[in-house]
């Protein structure tokens, strides 16, 4: 549900930086969001689709990708993390760990007309 | 067609919103607590019994998130604490912008702390920073012990985790060594209580976790008033 609010805010941020460099339309937009977010993909596309009418984003291609959780230990300094895997200790020492990707919503950059 | 690298966060403007709001809450030395769960964890039941033992040593206001009534915000105000009831309609999260808003019917005068009592949702509320200054979650034991898993980021984002209705542990059959030990694999520095607000069990730890969690940005604040700040 809160993709929907996520989304707003991108189309708002989208079409502040189109406006700012005197675009009147925005092609492509392209989003790095981390596994860790709790932010699910499919849901960001089905809002995107539902408010991008009207917009200057209105026929813009949306591209999601997904960055994995990866984290570094701060005993061994291994770095890191698999899908799906949200252990925070270290497999090789059990030190603790910092996160070093994964966190991620990011307007990675837009193509305008 | 030419192409602008953005970098900007997508939750730039609730994040600069949340910095304003956590700039008001420092200049009156409040301490704000965010408090996180599924719906029917017992957050509210878990705020009047901490509510109950701060008082009146503690000058406490309440902040609360739902879709709808102001059922909850009634059940503080019973207890001689001043709350202020957010309808969200059907956001599923508060945002800073929401707490903002709050301010201007609400007055923060003569308040020490601060309670924000998120709408319920075990994943949503996670990702929108209010200005806060301690993230709490409160987990119902009878929910299972394998959520940590499958619900982490918010488990990892909380300082405290209160693990509530430990007296229906023995009538659920979750295993609460097996749920501590999933919250520490998504946490390893979370401080946990296991807490009844029906038996009282556990809630003074907490209670004097919070106080000790407090005490340095009231330390802070005393400074600053000493120096006219």
């Amino acid at each position: 549900m809160h993709e929907l609010a996520m989304t707003q805010s991108i189309i708002e941020l989208v079409e502040a930086e189109a406006r700012k460099h005197g675009a009147d339309r925005v092609d492509k937009i392209k989003l790095r969001i981390g596994e860790f977010t709790g932010v699910v993909k499919e849901a960001l596309e089905f809002s995107f689709d539902v408010i991008k009418a009207g917009t200057l984003a209105e026929s813009a291609e949306l591209e999601i990708e997904v960055v994995p959780l990866r984290k570094r230990c701060g005993c061994c300094d291994t770095v890191f993390g698999s899908t799906g895997d949200f252990d925070f200790f270290c497999p090789d020492c059990s030190g603790p760990v910092e996160i070093v990707s994964g966190r991620e919503l990011q307007i990675e950059y837009i193509d305008l007309a | 067609m030419h192409r602008i690298e953005v970098g900007s966060n997508i939750l730039q403007a609730n994040e600069e919103i949340a910095e304003e709001n956590r700039q008001i809450f420092r200049t009156r030395g409040l301490f704000v607590v965010n408090i996180m769960s599924a719906p029917g964890a017992g957050k509210t039941s878990v705020l009047e019994e901490t509510i109950k033992r701060l008082k009146p040593a503690v000058n406490i206001g309440v902040i609360e998130g739902d879709l709808h009534t102001t059922l909850d915000s009634d059940r503080i105000n019973a207890l001689g604490v001043p709350s202020f009831q957010i309808t969200t309609g059907t956001v599923c999260h508060l945002d800073a912008r929401m707490i903002h808003s709050a301010l201007h019917g609400f007055t923060l005068d003569g308040l020490d702390l601060l309670f924000i009592e998120n709408v319920g949702n075990l994943v949503c509320p996670a990702e929108f920073d209010l200005g806060e200054d301690l993230r709490v979650m409160i987990f119902s034991t009878v929910e299972g012990a394998d959520k940590p898993k499958k619900y982490p980021v918010m488990f990892h984002e909380a300082e405290a985790v209160l693990l509530n209705k430990t007296d229906l542990v023995p009538y659920s059959g979750v295993p609460l060594d097996e749920l501590i030990a999933n919250v520490l694999d998504v946490n390893p520095e979370a401080n946990i209580f296991p807490t009844s607000c029906r038996t009282g069990e556990g809630i003074d730890l907490w209670v004097n976790w919070l106080t000790s969690r407090i005490s340095a940005p009231r330390s802070a604040r005393d400074a600053a008033t000493a120096t006219g700040g």
